[in-house]
């Protein structure tokens, strides 16, 4: 199915959701930022990286795996997730989905297929391939999908594993989104990478015999067509497969402490990008996702601008709430530290 | 009953754990090590050669998809072959398996087993000689057994499958020729966390774990000659730990010597040794000994290797110091 064929119901479930997304790490952020004692440690945030997460999630079934890494927030929620029990665990509430215990960096949701979420970069590969493993043993047309960084190819872990998912042929897909290429590379045949000696990241892949490809990461209806094929051809057999799924950086993602630019995001600045902070304006104008489908949507006459502002009103909503859901939930007892060690 | 090797009754366990529940795969079936016998081991590919899978030369790889396989409905034992090369796949085995269940608060659990062939077996050198049971007890989550005897190693590996938790299983090269009885016509089970006293004694306790029992068992031979009585205890597993069963010999003898083939700063001695200072001290009649190996890796040749592996004879010296 290629990504044009996706119907405007679906274009607009699939703006919802990474809205939504949008919505939920910008309170993620003022949580981090405004209270000492909620997110103590460093974290990290999916803006900007919204399209990748959400097109990929829309070719999964509700049996299908999914693994993430300390990027995990909008991963979580494009699988269907929602926003209050996400951010209740990533502020550590009982009300979280894994009751606070393991918080921004393994928010875990088994009824999602989110079994194990790995902060250790190249962690959460083997595990995915494991899962694949376990589909094929057990003969069930599951699919496993685990996404991951660019950082993840310079680690052993992800090399061992792609290899024996090639021996093997496992239903595994591997959505290695590479955050780090600029706007004109997220199209172009190759784009070196400034840690890593392979000119292109999906070589690698290739030289195992992996049949990759290239997508742009910043576009919903490319990245949910090429995953929906690859989706149905992995469940045939076919798989596996590796996927460079190309992203341009927001600008306030700075490390592991994002700062939001001139506030949240606002719906003006989609519109016209030259009324944002002059560090967002050329980020706005050609990479941020959300931003170029609410465009996308208007200019092709799919959508209103005001249609785009009330799904936008509904997400903020629904993620203002979630955050006062998270606040005013509990957190652990103390001495629940001691328990679920064994089994 | 029937007299059989360990490694003969650890591959009846490992057949009988495959026969009673058909999500039992094996990553690897080198179990044996260099020098397993193809009749005894043989039958693993003969009867369940669909589910044996053969890996690269990818410890790091393979467990975490051995990992990945538990999270998801299967039950795979993994044999890693020596215990050194489990430190390949420390990132899988140590920051990924053990803290699934907890970190997920019980949404899912992580039942694989790591098998490894461990401790000093005669020219292993530096690399080959690893006993790597107290780096694995320091890691929450992880169960782990050292069964020293035939009928110990049957049943606890077919426990260990069993188990929910992801469990560490050490043996010792040296022990797979060993011979003990084993009953075939039961079922041998063992539960995890359940001590063996393998011999009674009333002047002196022993705890001795996997290869350090036949060391210790011949230790009280040689003290009963002497006149001293050794009681010796097996814990079987580290985790979980018996130690009623051994807090209860130390308050019958009133000393101790803690007998392990694992470096002793920070070892299984040390941990024990530990737990009886903290927990039995009024029954302490003498200071604990600890008979272990010297903090430094294990050498090649022979005489040197002799001198830093904890024998029979450096246990009757320990208890005879606290049995003066």
């Amino acid at each position: 199915m290629a990504g044009s064929e996706l119907s405007v119901d679906t274009l607009k479930s699939a703006l919802h959701r990474m809205m939504l997304i949008r919505r939920a790490e910008e309170q993620v952020i003022d949580l981090a930022t405004s209270f000492d004692d909620l997110i103590r440690g460093h974290y990290h945030v999916y803006i900007g990286q919204e399209a990748s997460g959400v097109g990929a999630c829309m070719a999964l079934g509700p049996d299908d795996y999914m693994f993430t890494t300390h990027r995990n927030h909008g991963h979580v929620i494009a699988r269907g997730g929602e926003p209050s029990p996400v951010i209740a665990e990533i502020i550590g509430r009982t009300t979280g989905y894994n009751k606070g215990r393991g918080g921004t960096f393994h928010v875990i949701a088994k009824h999602l297929g989110v079994l194990q979420t790995s902060a250790i970069v190249g962690g959460c590969v083997p595990m995915a391939a494991g899962a694949a493993f376990s589909i094929k043993k057990r003969g069930t047309d599951q699919v496993s999908l685990v996404f991951f960084g660019d950082g993840v190819l310079e680690e052993g872990a992800f090399h061992e594993a792609l290899n024996m998912s090639s021996l093997w042929k496992l239903p595994l897909i591997m959505m290695c989104e590479n955050n780090s290429v600029l706007p004109e590379g997220r199209r172009q045949g190759e784009y070196p990478s400034s840690s890593f000696a392979a000119t292109q990241l999906a070589d690698v892949a290739k030289a195992m015999n992996v049949e990759t490809h290239v997508v742009d990461g910043g576009d919903v209806r490319e990245v949910a067509g090429l995953l929906t094929e690859l989706a149905h051809r992995t469940r045939a057999g076919e798989g596996p497969f590796f996927i460079e799924s190309r992203m341009t950086r927001w600008p306030g993602n700075r490390g592991s402490f994002p700062e939001l630019i001139g506030g949240p995001h606002q719906m003006d600045w989609t519109w016209d990008p030259g009324t944002a902070d002059a560090r967002l304006q050329d980020w706005l104008t050609n990479s941020d996702p959300v931003s170029l489908l609410c465009r996308s949507l208007v200019e092709e006459g799919a959508m209103t601008r005001e249609e785009v502002e009330e799904i936008d009103a509904a997400t903020r909503k629904e993620a203002e709430e979630a955050r006062e859901f998270a606040l005013s939930s509990p957190t652990p007892s103390p001495e629940s530290a001691m328990d679920y060690i064994f089994a | 009953m029937r007299e059989m090797t360990y490694s003969e009754a650890m591959a009846i366990g490992i057949l009988e754990a495959l026969a009673e529940d058909e999500t039992v795969v094996l990553m690897g079936a080198g179990f044996g090590g260099l020098h397993g016998d193809p009749a005894v081991w043989g039958q693993l590919r003969e009867k369940f050669g669909d589910r044996i899978t053969n890996p690269p030369i990818a410890e790091l790889g393979y467990c975490g998809i051995a990992v990945g396989a538990a999270l998801t409905g299967l039950r795979p034992i993994v044999a890693i072959g020596t215990g050194s090369f489990s430190f390949e796949a420390f990132p899988q085995i140590a920051n990924e398996a053990p803290q699934a269940y907890y970190g997920s608060r019980g949404q899912v659990t992580c039942p694989v087993v790591f098998h490894m062939r461990a401790g000093i077996r005669g020219a292993g050198a530096l690399q080959h000689s690893t006993a790597p049971q107290a780096m694995y007890w320091n890691t929450p989550g992880l169960e782990i057994c050292v069964p020293g005897s035939p009928a110990d190693v049957r049943g606890l590996i077919k426990a260990a499958v069993r188990s929910d938790n992801p469990t560490i299983f050490i043996d010792h090269e040296r022990l797979h020729p060993l011979m003990g009885e084993v009953d075939e016509t039961s079922s041998g089970d063992i539960p995890l966390g359940v001590a063996d006293v393998k011999r009674e004694g009333s002047d002196v306790t022993i705890v001795a774990t996997s290869i350090m029992v036949h060391r210790a068992l011949e230790a009280a031979e040689s003290l009963a000659d002497q006149g001293v009585s050794a009681e010796v205890v097996d814990p079987r597993t580290l985790v979980p730990l018996d130690k009623d069963a051994i807090l209860r010999s130390v308050a019958k003898t009133g000393r101790v010597v803690v007998a392990d083939e694992t470096q002793k700063s920070c070892g299984v001695a040390s941990e024990i040794a530990a737990t009886i200072a903290e927990e039995g001290f009024d029954s302490l009649r003498a200071p604990i000994k600890r008979v272990a190996i010297p903090n430094v890796p294990i050498p090649y040749h022979q005489s040197e290797e002799d001198y830093v592996t904890p024998t029979a004879q450096r246990i009757v010296e320990a208890a005879q110091v606290i049995c003066s």
